[in-house]
């Protein structure tokens, strides 16, 4: 570890904080309906989108319908999605002729199973890449498919959250706020703007933004460079902030152009966990004490500082079986050391290792290095953090009602403890709560533990439409526990719409691509429908008074009551599968055991 | 169902929004104000384009710096980004590490230093432009022998082409190994 790296992981959590309120309030502010520095702009145009979608901006919802109207308008996502990408030879703005006989020869056909897989993935905000972006997709595909999924998905997000929060600051009240109204503002008041600009930031650092073919260039010692460039920085900025991750290219953010500078990579990274951390304070100040909002923050932030040290550390120590052969792995001022197999020099360890922390606190699942490269404690930090169901700041909407379900455990769990009636916020919990916030935890451990054993066993024909492989197991790139670690946070990744991968593994297949689907249906709604029946039940019930037998949820005590819950839920439920894989590793590294590569795959 | 409607037109709305005019608009401004960046960052060299400023590309003659190995593709190949995947005890990491440090000890005889970690290890995006300074350095004897140039010029080059932390803390210390070896061309006598 370097004192540089050190600086830059703090430095940026302070820049967190400090943006955190700002965002937060203005926030707050637009979905509450108030006026802000930007409705001269833009009020006209949110008016306008109401009238032609025909909908009365003043009609409040209950949680049923609320549900419903997120429900559909994910299904009609996922079918715009999908018949797009299967139509992309038919449409324009493909210059490299992507579905039709002029496909580049390492083009990947667009299979239906491959368009169901990345349809499903951009509806629930996961962003899995069974597909390579510059390999596969058009420009139209990229624009009208991809980039308007990362806004709407990561704005129902914001918009379920919302209606979460109402349910606790609302009194006796049937509704909780207006689906189609949260989401038009989400998009059209924070994503669009900061966007925009933010794209015009990454364009000026380097990030391409052309509808121009791809570019061919004769390299200084001969052999001509096809150059893939295309409509990027529009999509990067929103593929960040809304925390999509779904890249441009296959590597994501570890593309030069996707990621060309240190300064960008900062506030990319930045970008991951803006909005969730915002929404902490717009909690608080939507429920009537921003002190709540803060306990939330804390609980978090503690979690991501203690995981970014961690994953920083285990990386800085680099890889000993390549020490023996006289690599270099300590960091020099002039090189960075460490463990560089998968990483960008540009990046070095430290900003590595702390996009894999945020990337996977958050339900971003972008990357700036290869996680399947990791060490093992390097590797153990990000798929831990997503098995705690990514509350950790977590994705834009998402962490906020995953960590409020978590809140309502902790509650309960205390409440057990002295044998009382649990309350959150002035609002009793009671069976209703605490069931539906245990679906949601309980849905996605067993998605994830049921899929990773099934796969881990499952045989299918040799070359037959399942798997071409033959067992699901013959599409890793590692074999002994890296291998498993392979499946493992594969599932992980896409129950917890991540996105992010143990890239080695090829999941392009019918098994994967479905099976995947699944799981990502079941880790986004399975979560979205508890929470929306918690805001239901919660807007509907009184409030009740503070007195002295009443838990704090403002104070140290509580934050650490919410981090155990956290960690205690996460740890029990994964610890013997992370056992098998990356503890089990990390003991046969450091014994310099090596296992056999099982084939060579680039996908990410 | 009566809540497909408002779906499907709100659907419409945001494709057109976000979609079309967001890109549109995007793409508009930065072809105006930063053509550069927005086509690639190409550079040109006796009136072509040899490469992108930001895409590394693969030099293997001994009078140019070379990149790290590369696993996109069959190497740099900048329509077919990748990275090689090995777990830290996959058998193949340590095989090609073995390789590329047996190959850069032959072509570097006169360096006995330690080899920099980035230099035998595949970067993320098989793509990296950059080399540590000290995989630069490494290499600099090599480059000034098949040149016929003092090491101290090369090694000048090098510092020239060196780009620090930013604000001395954000990234680490690099070397663009395309402009440094354009560089080298244009200073010095390209051939051996």
């Amino acid at each position: 570890m370097t004192a540089a790296g050190i600086l830059y992981i703090l430095v940026y959590f302070v820049v967190l904080f400090a943006i955190t309120k700002p965002l937060g309030l203005f926030m707050a502010h637009v979905f509450e309906g108030e006026r802000t520095f930007l409705h001269p702009l833009l009020r006209p145009l949110e008016r306008l989108i109401y009238r032609l979608a025909g909908i009365h901006e003043g009609a409040e919802q209950r949680w049923t319908q609320y549900t419903a109207s997120v429900l559909a308008f994910s299904l009609v996502s996922f079918l715009f999605v999908y018949v797009i990408q299967r139509l992309q030879g038919f449409l324009p703005l493909n210059p490299m002729g992507f579905s039709t006989h002029h496909a580049p020869a390492n083009a990947t056909p667009m299979t239906p199973d491959l368009a169901f897989n990345t349809a499903i993935s951009f509806m629930t905000n996961t962003n899995w890449q069974a597909y390579g972006g510059e390999t596969t997709l058009s420009y139209f595909v990229q624009m009208t498919a991809l980039t308007v999924q990362n806004f709407v998905s990561a704005a129902a997000g914001i918009a379920v959250a919302i209606a979460l929060i109402r349910g606790f600051a609302r009194k006796q009240a049937k509704s909780i706020g207006n689906f189609w109204v949260d989401l038009t503002r989400a998009t059209l008041y924070v994503l669009l703007p900061l966007c925009f600009v933010f794209a015009l930031f990454l364009c000026a650092r380097g990030v391409p933004q052309t509808l121009k073919a791809y570019v061919q260039a004769h390299t200084l010692q001969g052999p001509t460079q096809t150059i893939a460039v295309g409509p990027v920085a529009s999509q990067e900025a929103i593929k960040m902030l809304g925390t999509n991750g779904g890249g441009f290219f296959n590597t994501n953010s570890a593309h030069p152009f996707e990621n060309p500078t240190p300064d960008t990579n900062f506030f990319e990274m930045l970008a991951i966990l803006a909005i969730s951390s915002g929404l902490t304070y717009t909690f608080g100040n939507m429920v009537g004490d921003t002190r709540q909002g803060w306990a939330l923050f804390a609980a978090m932030l503690i979690m991501a500082v203690a995981g970014a040290f961690i994953c920083y550390r285990a990386e800085a120590g680099g890889n000993p079986i390549l020490a023996k052969l006289g690599v270099e792995t300590t960091a020099t001022r002039n090189q960075p050391g460490g463990n560089m197999e998968g990483k960008e020099v540009r990046f070095g360890i430290a900003s590595s290792a702390l996009w894999a922390t945020a990337t996977t606190d958050a339900s971003n699942g972008s990357v700036n290095s290869m996680h399947d490269s990791y060490t093992p404690i390097g590797g153990l930090v990000p798929m831990f953090n997503l098995q705690t169901d990514e509350v950790i700041f977590g994705g834009v909407g998402s962490g906020l009602y995953g960590m409020l379900l978590y809140a309502i455990v902790g509650v309960f769990i205390a409440g057990l403890m002295v044998g009382r009636t649990p309350e959150y916020l002035g609002k009793k919990i009671q069976q209703k709560e605490v069931k539906m916030a245990m679906v949601a935890v309980i849905a996605t451990a067993f998605s994830i533990l049921a899929f990773t054993g099934i796969s881990s066993v499952a045989r299918f024909k040799k070359n037959g439409y399942w798997n071409p492989p033959g067992a699901a197991t013959a599409n890793l790139a590692n074999s002994g526990p890296h291998g498993f670690s392979e499946i493992l946070y594969t599932y992980t990744s896409q129950t917890e719409d991540n996105g992010s991968a143990f890239a080695g593994i090829d999941v392009n297949t019918p098994w994967y691509n479905l099976t995947g689907s699944l799981a990502m249906l079941l880790g986004r709604f399975l979560f979205i429908i508890p929470s929306l029946a918690i805001a239901g039940a919660l807007a509907e019930k009184k409030k009740v008074p503070v007195t002295s037998g009443t838990l704090p949820t403002h104070g140290a005590l509580f934050v650490g009551l919410l981090i155990a819950t956290v960690i205690v839920v996460g740890a029990l439920t994964f610890f013997p599968a992370l056992a098998l894989g990356p503890i089990v590793e990390y003991y046969l590294m450091h014994s310099g055991k090596l296992f056999a590569s099982l084939m060579r795959s680039a996908a990410a | 169902m009566r809540y497909l409607g408002p779906a499907f037109r709100m659907m419409l709305l945001m494709t057109f929004l976000t979609g079309f005019v967001y890109p549109g608009v995007v793409t508009a401004l930065c072809q105006i104000f930063f053509p550069r960046q927005a086509n690639g960052s190409l550079v040109k060299w006796d009136g072509h384009v040899v490469g992108s400023g930001l895409i590394g590309q693969n030099f293997t003659g001994l009078q140019y710096f070379h990149a790290r190995p590369s696993a996109a593709g069959n190497g740099y190949d900048a329509s077919n980004s990748g990275a090689s995947n090995y777990g830290p005890t996959n058998q193949h990491l340590i095989d090609r590490a073995k390789a590329s440090i047996a190959q850069f000890r032959k072509e570097n005889p006169d360096y006995h230093g330690p080899i920099p970690a980035d230099l035998v290890t595949a970067s993320a995006s098989g793509l990296d432009p950059d080399i540590s300074p000290a995989s630069a350095l490494a290499q600099a004897s090599r480059v000034a022998t098949a040149r016929g140039v003092s090491v101290g010029q090369i090694r000048e080059l090098v510092d020239e082409n060196t780009k620090g932390r930013i604000l001395g803390f954000l990234g680490e210390p690099r070397v663009n190994v395309l402009l440094l070896n354009l560089d080298l061309d244009r200073r010095f006598d390209r051939h051996q």
